[in-house]
């Protein structure tokens, strides 16, 4: 094939991944969307066999297969609650695989008589030393963000005195072994250095983050396997891989900003484990004593009875009781009284940008049924009931009121303003933030103290009666 | 290096199409948009295609190309798939 052919055929490509990221903007075209952007891959990589340089199949054919086989499993059998874990491991694959790439074709290029020392060829090489960086840290720090999610080591902050200055050094030295080797790039032992260096930092930079940061994390290191991959692509002189890895680069940056903003965090607060300011220290007991009033899953359901609005403000506490059918069989009870249902979904609700829609979904809950925050707040003053399960710090008003809370300035579901509040939860404790919430203590609160299935089920089985 | 220039161009264009594109995409759907342009990071391996193909190639080179076919196909097939996945139950309604 001409380049010129080729060339032409990957804009094709890149074409099908922007329409197919299009499709997402509405769910009903969403689905075509994935498989147009899915047909721009299979494009790309039938052009690329046919054309490159490419004289032997068989590593080729072995890598594939077995690379489908086990990316096949993985999206079979994975649980939708166990999505952030399975997009961590993606976006450290996609970053170890731009690793894969920039490394071996630094050495094709040394075996090939080495580096040219005029402007294009040390701009090659220094594109070869990005993508080392940004891919190996992008590796390291998602294996690390895998295992917290996966709890296969603890999602609290990891790390020591000094840490910060830990990757001050790391990252001086990755950009300083970026500038020698750029300009001098047969050192192939600085080279490696350089490698270490990143999946060191990639560690360093991950386990100090806290696990309800992770959706930030998750994120950003999503970006970074996009920036890899476009930085791949200069590598190779490659314009689909520059195309599609600026797509996937963006969006992983637009949905980080969005994760920090709601969560009133900057993103340099996430990525260097700063808290807001403590403040006075407010003791639970001063907020719940003889204030917190408990109810029966029946006496519930007898409120429900008269409601005409009723709110469902579910948090991750939900999905962790696996209550996502028993929350769906009230909506239809309630439904079928007549009552409206919604449900009211904050954008950090899951453990990852969009995860909380997710799991309804799983449970067969129409998409038009969640509602973001900012259109379902100003409907809480006409709500009758508003059924908080598994949710804790999105909706403490501590974040609307208390100006000395560390919270304060989130932006929060506002549930104390509808008529009565109901929540569904095993105890007072508090959540992430590790806040006493005076949502539980106010006149028109209710708890229901239980695990989260167990309860609604009994609430729609009496109402049922 | 007019080359160089020209990718760069591509590159900076295509953040900014990024950015209105994703931009407009429903909270609803930030998840399998997550795991959809996850597949599309996957297109690394065009690059690993030519790396693992380089036939009187070094050893190692070899090896760090079968290596990367791997993990782009991983990132690619689960990404699709998983994404279809979910989507369809977005699809399934009513």
């Amino acid at each position: 094939m001409s380049i010129a052919l080729v060339d032409l055929l990957y804009l094709l490509a890149a074409v099908l991944f922007v329409l197919g990221i299009k499709g997402l903007t509405r769910p009903k075209t969403a689905v075509r969307g994935n498989r147009l952007s899915a047909l721009g891959m299979l494009l790309a990589v039938i052009v690329t066999l046919l054309d490159r340089n490419i004289v032997s199949y068989e590593l080729i054919v072995a890598g594939i297969l077995l690379g489908a086989v086990v990316g096949s499993l993985m999206a079979i059998r994975v649980q939708m609650t166990a999505m952030p874990q399975m997009v961590a491991l993606l976006n450290g694959f996609g970053g170890g695989a731009s690793l894969g790439v920039a490394a071996s074709s630094y050495l094709l290029t040394l075996q090939a008589g080495g580096f040219a020392s005029d402007p294009t060829g040390i701009l090659g090489t220094f594109f070869i030393m990005i993508t080392v960086l940004i891919g190996t840290v992008t590796l390291s720090g998602s294996l690390v963000a895998f295992a917290k999610l996966q709890q296969l080591i603890s999602g609290k902050p990891i790390g020591f005195a000094g840490i910060k200055f830990v990757n001050a050094v790391l990252f001086l030295l990755s950009a300083t072994l970026i500038a020698v080797l750029s300009v001098n790039a047969d050192q192939t032992g600085l080279f490696w250095t350089l490698a270490l260096a990143a999946a060191i930092l990639g560690l360093t930079l991950v386990l100090p983050i806290g696990g309800a940061d992770m959706p930030v994390v998750i994120s950003l290191l999503n970006s970074y396997s996009g920036v890899a991959a476009a930085a791949a692509g200069f590598v190779m002189g490659n314009t689909v891989l520059i195309v599609a890895g600026s797509l996937v680069g963006a969006s992983g940056l637009i949905l980080t900003r969005i994760m920090c903003v709601a969560m009133n965090r900057s993103l340099a607060n996430v990525l260097f484990g700063i808290m807001a300011e403590g403040g006075p220290t407010i003791d639970a007991d001063d907020i719940y004593a003889g204030k917190v009033k408990s109810a029966q899953p029946e006496e519930i359901a007898l409120l429900l009875e008269n409601a005409r609005r009723v709110v469902i403000v579910p948090g991750f506490g939900m999905a962790m009781s696996q209550a996502q059918h028993a929350v769906r069989e009230l909506m239809n009870a309630l439904e079928k009284r007549g009552t409206e249902v919604e449900f009211a979904i904050h954008p950090v609700a899951g453990r990852m940008p969009g995860h909380m829609n997710v799991l309804l979904a799983e449970a067969e809950v129409p998409y038009d049924k969640l509602v973001e925050m900012d259109r379902i707040n100003p409907t809480f003053e006409q709500t009758d009931v508003a059924i908080v399960i598994g949710a804790n710090d999105v909706t403490n008003p501590m974040a609307r009121e208390n100006k000395g809370s560390p919270i304060y300035g989130m932006p929060i579901l506002n549930v104390d303003k509808a008529q009565t509040v109901v929540v569904i939860k095993r105890s007072l404790s508090p959540g992430f933030a590790g806040l006493p919430n005076p949502l539980f203590a106010m006149d028109n609160t209710l708890m229901v103290y239980g695990d989260g299935k167990k309860a609604v089920l009994d609430i729609t089985a009496a109402l049922e009666q | 290096m007019e080359i160089m220039i020209l990718q760069l161009s591509l590159f900076v264009l295509a953040i900014f199409l990024g950015i209105e594109l994703i931009t407009k995409v429903p909270p609803t759907l930030h998840t399998p948009l997550m795991s959809g342009t996850n597949a599309i990071s996957g297109i690394t391996l065009v690059g690993a295609l030519v790396s693992a193909g380089a036939g009187d190639a070094h050893l190692l080179v070899r090896i760090l190309g079968f290596l990367a076919v791997v993990l782009a196909s991983i990132n690619v097939v689960g990404g699709y798939l998983v994404t279809n996945r979910m989507l369809s139950m977005f699809k399934r309604k009513r």
